[in-house]
């Protein structure tokens, strides 16, 4: 037993057992699936950012060769087809409930975004589909759009909901602002920033899509698309079209290539195929391409930050404040307005001790696509405001940056912060050390001077991060033995990178003392996920999965005592299990065998069922002492090419806390992943709307910026594992901390760099183009001063 | 998308006057013009088939001519859409100078596309704009060429 539990149990670099079905192109995605007799979709989408809906004309679409349907919002209204949107508890200070949105799969009243769908086409064919779609006449009386949170606050902005002409959902604070005041007033120092956290588009590889399979006998909507999770969606499609039947609709994501956060929302694309579908008891095919994702997929980030740190003469924080204006985009979708005050407010004050707190976050409406979670969903904005003023507040104080860290870290756990959330544990100061350490900080000086007689500039940076990780409080696993002895785990968590397969193997092997090789992963699929089973976001499925994995195996644990209690003729109570084995004085068998007798009712006790077989529902309770928190110290070491403006990332040394490390293997890569996401954020990526008209302008990789290999250096990724307290595997969650980390960090070095040219404040992304222009603004003022 | 440019024309100013007013010349002067039709005097539908980098579209639109100064200039507005690959919407204002022999036409634009159109090809918008505006008068000169409206041997 010991053997392959050394080899395959928690903690060891095991290689994922998905890859080389991944590799070899063995992977089913949506796209693959295809039914005889399918149909195909096609979205007319809105050219107009903004405007009332005078005519959708489906008269000539509809007598187009091939076209089997056009159908509109007024179509599905006539059907009752409601409100595609879920509610969010959050009010303002005063109790005002946040502006709910009325959302309908195809609006009927105004378009409220480019790109937002108005009519379904459905064809014998993908072309027909198409060309019959370029034949509804869609007449709107055009309006014009608001793009920018700070546009959508203006007085006598356009109004992207006529109920709510000031564009504001929801204005949150956490409290009044006079505790805040009262302590900046007898601050020794002051240092604000202002920041915009740009906006980016998640690139899942896999582009948005869905067939909407109907089964011709008895009516049923199997859904196949690229989902984290598929109780939601199927709940969503139920209540909308199936009367809240669940048993009508299954869900199957078989794989999912990239979620990122966005694969975790119920698209009004996704309604109104199974809407197309049911109506037209066809199954119903719909591949977006990649503008098309691009122009509807739920954006990330987008804020503008007013923020303050109020400071006593030993720098040592005495207050924050932090004024947000988030743009949600067209709609209240599910988390759109939660991200910066649930997400983000998590972990508002970063890794730092802060005494008094006032939040402001008003999250505006505009003519865009709407924001939700994307990778970090909040926790990377909240940290990169606070990392951006610590180095800012270093400079002004004349200290070394990494001392003002050291001084206002929160040393003392559990930590309450002022949003009243629990941090459990950690040691920020350790985790900077490892990553001083790793990127050879000392040394920087010589390297420095190398460069700067190579007529570069270098620059090296850092940020110290915290995130609030867990997601929902429940989930449901399923842990089954077989007669052959193997183990399949039934899970409703949707693996769409993080490698589910091998490390919930790893948990199952480790604690059961079973073969790595004989546990399979049954996931993917409504109809086997254990009812309830939630999902795949937020950095939780380790620690909620994995945790009910481990309960689920004590209770199959328990039932194994008694079989072998029976097989070895000893009383249950003596029994022990260890590496695999039921021990008695007696004698032992193995974890194989009594799974083998449970299936046999000739070995089995009396009074007791055959099989092991057991679900475990773990519930948190869901409060703020439940979340887990993981941390950690990110170094960036850059070159900036002064004539250019072209930056090299030359190294990178990211010093996590993700508590209990189960694969490390797999943690580098999630690691590696925030990273180049974070890179990207900083680096190259923004999704731009012009302003005049709404249109987005960067709807291709010929004008979004992804980042590339040679945006990239070697990773250094190291461990500083303190186990979380909240589960009893002691994870906190690795998927989204290279975000929360690498922009600052990547930032920070930037301005160090560019220190000595004066540049004083940057905004991400940081392409070319802007630090030219950053660099030449100084120069000019320089000059005439 | 803002425009500004100048052009000169080989014919008299009443002549080139005439032609920008006159079906026939502008279906033989705007690139892939499939369609003139004159409403009024003031208006006019067309239907043009263009591609702006990967996006090709047939466009259905209409222009109104306004602030007409025979023969020394107007002011043009329309839009168009192509279908899915969206609309284009603008205005252009139209001088036009004697100079001996020969005209000069001046004119200042300003146009803005939506849909795909914005999405894919705003980064090719300026670029193909000048080319259009390169290939009407080259056609236009063309086709006053033919018809011996330019020079002196005008009828």
């Amino acid at each position: 037993m010991e053997a392959f539990t050394e080899k395959f149990g928690v903690g060891q670099p095991v290689r994922r057992k998905e890859d080389q079905r991944l590799l070899i192109g063995g992977g089913r995605y949506t796209d693959d699936f295809n039914f005889e007799g399918q149909a195909y979709l096609a979205f007319l989408r809105s050219p107009y950012a903004h405007g009332r809906i005078s005519e959708i004309d489906t008269e000539a679409a509809k007598a187009a060769p091939g076209v089997l349907g056009v159908f509109t919002g007024a179509d599905m209204a006539t059907d009752g087809v409601g409100r595609v949107e879920t509610d969010i508890p959050l009010t303002a200070l005063d109790g005002t409930p946040i502006f709910k949105t009325q959302r309908l799969a195809l609006p009927t009243d105004k378009v409220r975004y480019a790109g937002e769908p108005v009519a379904v086409v459905v064809a014998e064919t993908a072309y027909q589909a198409r060309d019959a779609m370029e034949l509804i006449g869609l007449d709107v009386e055009q309006l014009p759009p608001v793009v920018t949170a700070l546009q959508a606050a203006t007085e006598g902005a356009a109004a992207v909901h006529d109920e709510k002409p000031d564009n504001c959902a929801l204005h949150w604070e956490n409290d009044t602002p006079d505790a805040y005041e009262a302590v900046a007033a007898k601050a020794h120092k002051i240092v604000t920033i202002e920041l915009t956290n740009n906006r980016v588009v998640p690139v899942p590889m896999e582009p948005k899509c869905c067939t909407a399979e109907i089964n011709q006998e008895t009516g049923r909507m199997t859904i196949y698309a690229p989902f984290q999770g598929g109780r939601r969606v199927q709940g969503a499609v139920a209540d909308l079209l199936f009367g809240g039947d669940g048993d009508k609709v299954r869900q199957i994501s078989d794989n999912t290539g990239g979620g990122f956060g966005t694969r975790s929302k119920i698209y009004p694309e996704i309604i109104a195929i199974c809407y197309a579908a049911k109506k037209l008891r066809r199954t119903v095919k719909w591949l977006g391409d990649r503008s098309e994702t691009m122009v509807s997929d739920l954006h990330g980030r987008d804020q503008v930050n007013s923020a303050a740190l109020a400071f006593d003469e030993n720098g040592k924080i005495l207050g924050y404040r932090l004024e947000t204006y988030v743009n949600i985009g067209a709609w209240v979708t599910e988390n759109g307005a939660r991200l910066a005050i649930d997400g983000g407010g998590r972990i508002l004050g970063g890794c730092y001790d802060i005494p008094v707190l006032y939040y402001s976050c008003r999250n505006m409406m505009t003519n865009t696509v709407s924001t939700d979670t994307y990778r970090g969903a909040g926790r990377p904005e909240a940290n990169y405001i606070v990392e951006r003023l610590m180095e800012k507040a270093a400079k002004e104080f004349g200290i070394d940056s990494r001392e003002l860290r050291r001084r206002n870290f929160i040393t003392d756990f559990p930590y309450t912060t002022q949003m009243g959330m629990k941090v459990d544990c950690g040691d920020f100061a350790a985790c900077m050390d490892m990553a001083l350490k790793d990127a050879d900080w000392e040394n920087f000086a010589a390297r420095r001077a190398d460069s700067e007689a190579r007529g570069k500039l270098r620059g090296i940076g850092l940020a110290s991060f915290v995130e609030g990780a867990g997601g929902r409080p429940e989930e449901i696993m399923r842990v089954r033995f077989e007669e052959d002895g193997s183990v399949n785990i039934y899970c409703g968590t949707y693996s769409h990178g993080q490698g589910h397969a091998t490390v919930y193997s790893q948990i199952l092997s480790d604690k059961l003392g079973v073969p790595f090789e004989s546990i399979n992963l049954i996931q993917g699929d409504t109809d086997t996920a254990p009812e309830g089973a939630s999902g795949t976001y937020g950095s939780r499925s380790s620690q909620m999965g994995g945790v009910a994995i481990i309960r689920a195996s004590d209770i199959i644990i328990e039932k194994g005592k008694k079989i072998a209690a029976h097989l070895l003729q000893a009383e249950a109570d003596d029994v022990t299990f260890e590496d695999g084995d039921f021990k008695a004085k007696v004698g032992s068998v193995t974890m194989q065998e009594v799974a083998r007798a449970a299936y046999d009712p000739a070995r089995l006790p009396d009074g007791l069922e055959p099989g092991l077989d057991e679900t475990y529902h773990y519930t948190r309770d869901g409060g703020r002492d439940d979340q887990s928190y993981p941390n950690g110290c990110h170094i960036c070491e850059v070159e900036v090419d002064p004539d250019t403006g072209d930056i090299e990332l030359l190294a990178y040394s990211a010093a996590d806390d993700c508590g209990t490390v189960l694969n490390p293997l797999i943690v580098h890569g999630q690691v590696h992943g925030g990273v180049a996401q974070g890179i990207g954020q900083a680096l190259t990526e923004h999704l731009v709307y012009d302003e005049e008209t709404g249109q987005l302008l960067t709807g291709s990789f010929m004008d979004y910026g992804m980042p590339r290999a040679k945006h990239l250096s070697d990773i250094k990724a190291a461990f500083n594992p303190i186990p979380s307290t909240n589960n009893e595997l002691g994870v906190k969650g690795a998927g989204e901390a290279g975000c929360c980390g690498a922009p600052p960090a990547f930032v920070n070095a930037v301005l160090n760099a560019l220190e000595p040219l004066g540049v004083k404040h940057l905004d991400m992304p940081l392409t070319p183009n802007n630090i030219w222009h950053a660099i030449h603004n100084t120069e000019s003022e320089g000059a005439s001063a | 998308m803002d425009m500004t440019g100048e052009q000169r024309i080989a014919a008299p100013k009443q002549v080139v006057w005439e032609a920008l007013n006159d079906v026939e010349a502008l279906k033989a002067s705007i690139p892939g013009c499939e369609e003139v039709e004159k409403k009024s005097d003031t208006e006019f539908s067309a239907k043009v088939r263009l591609a702006i980098g990967p996006v090709k579209a047939r466009f259905t639109g209409e222009v109104t001519l306004s602030d007409i100064d025979a023969p020394n200039g107007y002011t043009l507005s329309g839009q168009g859409v192509g279908g899915v690959a969206g609309f284009g919407k603008g205005e252009a204002k139209v001088t036009l100078a004697e100079d001996g022999e020969e005209t000069v036409i001046s004119y200042t634009a300003h146009a803005t596309v939506g849909g795909k159109l914005a999405q894919i090809g705003q980064r090719l918008i300026d670029s193909t704009a000048k080319k259009l505006a390169g290939q009407f008068f080259s056609n236009f000169s063309d086709y006053l060429d033919e018809r011996g409206a330019s020079g002196k041997s005008g009828a």
